[in-house]
């Protein structure tokens, strides 16, 4: 009998140790880049970092203000074409998705959910970027939507369908039509998980470079045009991590922790509004 | 279309959104079943029921667990629809028109038919909200109207004095009887016909219980409600009718007296006794 229980317990501390030292490794990758990235770039993070374009190269001093900016405005373009798009299908999926054409809808989503970005950017080049004969930030908005559509409607469908039935049946007795159900009691129900799926969505795209590539092309000077190259924080980071020259590095890896910084930012935000939301909910 | 009332008058087809029909109180059943059957997939769970549920009374419907009382109670609000592959034959009028028939909008019929549920599910939103939903979205009462009719429905379900001064707050903060008796008011805001109402005690604790029982006693001069109930003595205190529902068909219905004094049917008797069930 004791000897069962040593074994127990033994196998039982084991595992312990075996999972946490797992998670341990997991995080560490975490704060090995992020500590790198402090330590190689947190040195060149000024003010001219932020407000200045690039200087020619020899030069000293310019900054990345015009691929933050651009960042921005790619970013922000491609969640807008991007997340009415996906919540509008994960309502659909969650709602009305039981037959045949909700099993196809979720399938292509599963499936461009695996599809590698650069495969969407080259898409995209081929159906926007030669047709209208130039690299344009807004090609490089619908190759980042097209990444993003997928990601919030599986998420969006998920959370939709924890909202309780007896939710949807209470308003539905109340004489609700069924769209207004989903929408104005279903979906706000479930509007705080939705809204971090987003914002993680968002963090996903807002480091990608391989799809922006072929489309937005980078630009090494400060252009808010969306019919027009632009650049990003990713491709600066991809150009200047692979040039040759020190201060090129100096700045790549600047940037590279303020797009670090960026996604973090957003995680938090996430956590925030699913902590809040609920809370208040309870 | 016109439809014979059972008192021999003839009304027309209302117009999709109410129910237009309003009979002045007279003994003429809100709702009359006629030869109702319902089927899930291939398994019917309700038997050619027959029915008058009375105006302005409580009506208990009791039996075993899957005899079909929560069935019966959704089919008159056409909630059963929404699950696939159900089917129905035969007929339910409410105030003499069907509730099946072509003209009849199932999201017009639900703001006649009000319903409580067996587990209270309140909006995640402020009480005030909560109540106002149902007017609001019906356009039963003109904006600044608002208020007045919410704190009505919040009197009649006797929440009122507990509520009043934080109608703000969610109404999922509010205790398990007073989330339920929300939901009563809720469904009472939209001055419906009849009151639906399937199992709305079975997740309170006996002093809610009590409060609920003695809400129906209000109620009822006002509206015709029909409640579905697991607890012999709820149906027995609460009710003046009490159908008996056994493996899908209405076994027995009467006077709640005299259903649970002298039953007609054994099996009625066997149930209420505890014998089965």
């Amino acid at each position: 009998m004791n000897a069962r229980r040593l074994r127990r317990r033994l196998v039982n501390g084991t595992m312990t140790a075996l999972v946490g030292a797992l998670s341990f490794v997991a995080v560490l990758a975490l704060v090995l880049i992020l500590g790198h990235l402090v330590a190689k770039g947190a040195s060149s993070l000024d003010w001219n970092f932020f407000t200045k374009n690039p200087v020619p190269t020899g030069e000293t001093g310019g900054g990345v203000a015009h691929a933050i900016v651009g960042s921005g405005i790619i970013v922000g373009l491609a969640a807008l074409i991007g997340l009415p798009i996906g919540i509008g299908t994960g309502l659909y999926l969650a709602e009305y998705g039981s037959g045949r054409l909700g099993w196809v809808v979720r399938f292509v989503a599963d499936v461009l959910n695996g599809t590698p970005s650069i495969v969407v950017g080259i898409f995209v080049w081929t159906w926007l970027v030669r047709p209208m004969g130039h690299f344009s930030a807004f090609a490089g908005s619908v190759a980042l939507a097209i990444l993003m559509v997928p990601m919030i409607a599986r998420t969006t469908e998920e959370l939709v369908r924890l909202v309780p039935h007896s939710l949807r049946e209470a308003a539905l007795a109340l004489g609700y039509p069924r769209w207004r159900t989903s929408l104005r009691i279903v979906a706000r129900t479930a509007l705080a998980g939705i809204l971090t799926g987003c914002l993680v969505a968002v963090a996903r795209i807002a480091g990608e470079t391989a799809p922006l590539l072929f489309t937005a092309l980078g630009n090494v000077n400060f252009n808010t045009h969306i019919g027009e190259p632009m650049e990003a924080l990713s491709l600066q980071i991809f150009q200047y991590a692979t040039g040759p020259f020190d201060e090129w590095h100096r700045l790549a890896w600047a940037s590279a922790l303020v797009l670090m910084g960026l996604v973090l930012v957003l995680a938090i935000l996430a956590r925030w509004v699913l902590r809040s939301r609920h809370g208040a909910a309870r | 279309m016109t439809t014979t009332l059972s008192d021999g008058r003839t009304v027309g087809q209302p117009p999709n959104e109410r129910f237009p029909v309003r009979l002045p109180d007279r003994p003429t059943p809100v709702l009359d079943v006629r030869g109702y059957s319902f089927w899930y997939g291939l398994t019917q769970a309700l038997f050619d029921v027959r029915v008058a549920i009375p105006r302005r009374a409580v009506t208990a419907l009791i039996g075993p667990s899957g005899c079909g009382k929560s069935t019966f109670l959704r089919s008159v609000n056409r909630l059963n629809e929404l699950i696939p592959h159900t089917r129905h034959s035969g007929d339910i009028l409410l105030e003499g028109v069907s509730v099946f028939s072509k003209g009849t909008d199932p999201v017009a019929l639900r703001r006649e038919v009000g319903m409580v549920f067996q587990q209270p599910n309140p909006f995640p939103k402020t009480i005030f909200d909560n109540v106002a939903y149902g007017p609001r979205l019906n356009g039963l009462a003109p904006k600044r109207d608002i208020p007045e009719r919410v704190e009505h429905a919040l009197r009649q379900a006797a929440l009122w004095d507990e509520v009043k001064d934080r109608l703000q707050t969610p109404g999922t903060g509010l205790s398990g009887g007073q989330q339920q008796r929300l939901c009563i008011a809720r469904a009472l805001a939209n001055e419906p016909e009849v009151l639906l109402m399937d199992e709305p005690c079975s997740a309170l604790d006996p002093g809610a219980t009590q409060r609920i029982e003695e809400l129906l006693v209000e109620l009822k001069r006002s509206y015709s409600i029909v409640i579905v109930t697991h607890n012999m003595q709820q149906a027995s205190r609460a009710s003046d009718f009490t159908g008996f529902f056994y493996l899908g068909r209405l076994m027995e219905f009467g006077p709640t007296k005299q259903l649970f004094t002298r039953p007609a049917d054994e099996r009625t008797e066997a149930y209420i006794t505890g014998r089965f069930g």
